[in-house]
């Protein structure tokens, strides 16, 4: 089975300066398994030590944002095309402070998300062992 | 060095003014291997911020693509800093992910006057450049060379403790 995969200008040195590489996986997760089977190392600069898709980049399935598909969870089929790129960002900010942000953001939204559940959560369980909630 | 038109210098300070005091930023696509900048496109700051600055993915991916069908690349990659200076910081440099592209800086925090500064970043390594501002409308000949900043040409940052 094959899924074609566009490989950015900074990752080439792991393909053998290959533009376009084939791999196979019935998620996001297996492909990136597969291909650094093959192009070692590559897989690494990808996914983070704690198995996260690394935020330095962005991963498209076809013409989606895997972000939007479950992230390395998302589903791969055959004659899939996955386009990998650098994600472009920075600022005057420290990267500590951006990233303590994003985390913030991600919190607020799981949080808006899970609202109803986390009011009655709160509402049950003993004030000494609420959940933190960002202040915003 | 940077050679750069100041037709195009100018639609990005146009472009740093207008959404001071949040960040903006852009590419300046050219073809491939010419290292000259000839296309314009002003990206949204998906992140909306003063001290942060962010591609949309999706106008990225699109983008991206427009450039690969013209045979073309991202020469330059620029964003502002709206309240320090020209430089990039810690931020900039664990992102830069195209060792082939120009960055360039703008700082708007002068309400009169521009810095504008262009850096290599490879492997995390900064190296700031000359930027060359060629007058095609005036003479083509008569070209002005610019040093901005006063910083080393090379900063370490692993080393320098910033």
């Amino acid at each position: 089975m094959a899924i074609e995969v566009r490989i950015p200008t900074i990752l080439r040195s792991y393909t053998g300066g290959a533009k376009v590489v084939e791999g196979g996986g019935d998620t996001l997760d297996d492909l990136l398994t597969d291909l650094d089977s093959r192009h070692a190392g590559l897989r690494g600069r990808l996914v983070t030590e704690a198995g996260a898709l690394h935020r330095f980049v962005n991963v498209y399935v076809n013409d989606e944002d895997v972000r939007f598909l479950g992230a390395l969870d998302a589903k791969l089929s055959d004659g899939d095309s996955v386009t990998i790129l650098p994600a472009v960002a920075g600022g005057a900010f420290g990267f500590a402070a951006a990233a303590a942000i994003a985390q913030h953001s991600a919190a607020a939204a799981a949080i808006a998300q899970h609202s109803a559940a986390a009011a009655i959560a709160q509402h049950a369980a003993p004030a000494g062992r609420r959940a933190p909630v960002a202040a915003s | 060095m940077l050679s750069i038109d100041r037709s195009i210098v100018d639609a990005i300070v146009a472009h740093a003014r207008r959404d001071h005091p949040d960040e903006a930023c852009g590419v300046v696509a050219g073809p491939v291997g010419s290292d000259a900048p000839t296309r314009h496109i002003p990206m949204e700051n998906a992140a909306r911020s003063m001290t942060f600055y962010e591609f949309d993915s999706m106008e990225q991916l699109r983008v991206w693509r427009e450039m690969e069908d013209r045979d073309e690349e991202p020469v330059v990659i620029y964003h502002s800093h709206t309240a320090t200076e020209a430089y990039p910081s810690r931020t900039d440099v664990s992102f830069a992910g195209e060792p082939g592209a120009h960055y360039l800086l703008v700082s708007t925090r002068e309400p009169d006057t521009e810095e504008i500064r262009s850096f290599r970043i490879v492997d995390g390594v900064v190296t700031e450049e000359p930027v060359r501002i060629l007058d095609a409308g005036v003479d083509p000949h008569a070209v002005q060379s610019y040093m901005f900043g006063q910083s080393p040409a090379t900063v370490d940052y692993e080393c320098s403790g910033r």
